[in-house]
């Protein structure tokens, strides 16, 4: 009997355990939110994180989407010139690139950028009771260290986006001018016809929730660290794989709360 | 003040507290000593709300720790000192020490928070050529002298030092029990002081309580420390490898 039961007991315990996590997530984000809309504000925390999750995230986003966009316009002109379609690739380029490619690989860089340093910093505050001298300095955790995090996520990645957008539109149109000779000026044109406003905002929107995504879960598993140089290894590995889970998973259901008709 | 009452707690199987009681007075200086290891430093934190004690209570001024309504007000009147320092790497030394006089309700402007910051480093025993650096750039015995100035920087009631002289040479030990002294006595705060040194324990304290196994096992004056009777506690103040404590070798 036990031999039977005991995979169900385990499955049960895995599924009891992941359901207590979405629980305590959940209510950490309600509770970071909260903090970031009451004082007090600590304005150079804020700052600090602007700095850091956006401006310094610049560099890894913009040659990621370069070379995306470059790639993906090389592979549509291959797959359309099959058909003799090889004058869709500005078109293809800007949709795949705004609507999915984007965020997404923006999305994926701050997983492993930002979701990963905040992580292993707030996991080693905790280990080295950090977050217990806080506390006793009358300073609330979750409001000088989340908050800021968590706002600089869903303040400065919709921005990055943005960036990556242009910049991946930009890849796909110099492979196109130099390799695959289009010419620039009716690229760009086609590019900027096609886009509607929709493809926009939600790339936007898909930017916000990704920001708010990485920045949580490298929050809440630095908070949730276990003791010691084990505890911050374990913290920063799940928190990246649950960051990066969670955008894909967000991903779609954007994409079909958007497109799907 | 500060009274603990059948205080439990364990950390999954494994108990630390069984049931421990201790009273401070205002004013008096406390020293827990105790075999490493046997919750010393979980019953401070547990006096601070840091951890939740399974069963029994706790009272400041006759008033549950749970039940205050304004933590941050609790809060402000104790200052503490991790046995690991604690100070936060991101920040300068000087705005380690002056943390809590840079935001909250003690806020007050820049300059005059670096002054009373440099002022409490000189008080451990570091000049003002520290305040700039960064604590990575300190050594273990340094860290220590700046969590005890960030301790005592916004002058609290209560105050909590978790072994302040462990790390540090024999002269600088002595100036830093003189400080606790000097502030129990001048500033008259109650303070809690956790120390395995005995040299430590006859100069600061008014108060001896020795945990073992979870329990406080014996506490008094500590000019009775020395004739009392328990033999766990004389086994402790002469580290006899010999008598009721056990000692794997
Ligand atoms: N957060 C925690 N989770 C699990 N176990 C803990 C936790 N904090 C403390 N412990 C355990 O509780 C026990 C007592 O710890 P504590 O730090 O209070 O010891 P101590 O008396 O201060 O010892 P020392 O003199 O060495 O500092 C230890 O066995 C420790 O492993
Ligand atoms: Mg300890």
């Amino acid at each position: 009997m036990m031999v039977l039961t005991r995979p169900l007991a385990a499955l049960g315990a895995v599924v009891l355990s992941a359901l207590a996590t979405i629980g305590h997530v959940t209510l950490f984000a309600l509770a970071t939110f909260r903090h970031i809309v009451t004082p007090p504000y600590y304005v150079r925390e804020y700052l600090h994180a602007l700095v850091h999750v956006g401006y310094l995230s610049l560099p890894v986003v913009g040659l990621t989407a370069v070379f995306t966009g470059g790639a993906l316009a090389l592979q549509i002109f291959a797959g359309g010139s099959r058909y003799g379609a090889e004058e869709v690739v500005p078109q293809i380029v800007a949709l795949g690139v705004v609507r999915e490619l984007g965020p997404v690989m923006v999305g994926l860089m701050m997983a492993a950028r930002v979701t990963s340093s905040i992580a292993a910093e707030i996991a080693t505050m905790k280990v080295t009771e950090q977050i217990d001298a806080l506390v006793t300095l009358s300073t609330d955790p979750m409001k000088y260290l989340t908050a800021p995090r968590v706002f600089a996520g869903l303040v400065t990645v919709p921005l990055l986006v943005a960036v990556g957008d242009t910049l991946g539109i930009f890849g796909g149109w110099f492979v196109s001018m130099n390799t695959l000779d289009f010419n620039p000026s009716t690229y760009l044109k086609n590019t900027v016809d096609f886009l509607e406003t929709p493809d926009i905002v939600s790339s936007l929107v898909k930017g916000a929730a990704f920001g708010g995504i990485a920045t949580l879960m490298g929050c809440y598993f630095g908070m949730n660290s276990g003791r010691g140089a084990q505890g911050v290894g374990r913290a920063t590995k799940t928190s990246v794989v649950a960051a990066a889970v969670l955008i894909l998973a967000a991903n779609f259901l954007l994409t079909q709360a958007f497109f799907a008709t | 003040m500060i009274s603990l009452d059948g205080v439990h707690k364990a950390f999954g199987s494994k108990e630390i507290l069984r049931g421990v009681d201790l009273n401070v007075a205002r004013g008096e200086s406390c020293v827990i000593i105790g075999g490493s290891g046997t919750g010393k430093s979980v019953t401070l934190k547990c006096v601070l709300g840091l951890i939740t004690p399974d069963s029994g209570t706790i009272k400041v001024d006759g008033e549950d720790i749970t039940a205050t309504g304004d933590r941050d007000a609790f809060l402000a009147r104790f200052g503490m000192l991790f046995q690991g320092a604690a100070l936060f790497d991101s920040l300068p030394v000087w705005q380690n020490v002056a943390f809590r006089l840079l935001r909250g309700s003690l806020k007050r402007p820049k300059a005059e928070a670096k002054e009373i910051a440099i002022e409490k480093l000189r008080r451990v025993g570091m000049g003002p050529d520290v305040a700039d650096l960064f604590p990575a750039e300190l050594s273990g015995g340094m860290q220590k002298r700046v969590g005890l100035a960030r301790a005592i920087a916004a002058d609290p009631e209560i105050i909590f030092f978790d072994e302040p002289t462990t790390g540090l040479d024999p002269i600088m030990a002595g100036v830093i029990n003189e400080l606790i002294r000097e502030i129990v006595t001048e500033m008259g705060a109650t303070a809690l002081t956790i120390t395995h040194d005995m040299t430590s324990v006859r100069a600061i304290a008014d108060k001896v309580a020795m945990l073992h196994r979870g329990k406080i096992r014996w506490h008094g004056p500590v000019s009775e420390m020395d004739t009392a009777e328990d033999p766990y506690l004389h086994q402790f103040i002469t580290g006899s490898s010999e008598g009721p404590i056990e000692t794997l070798r």
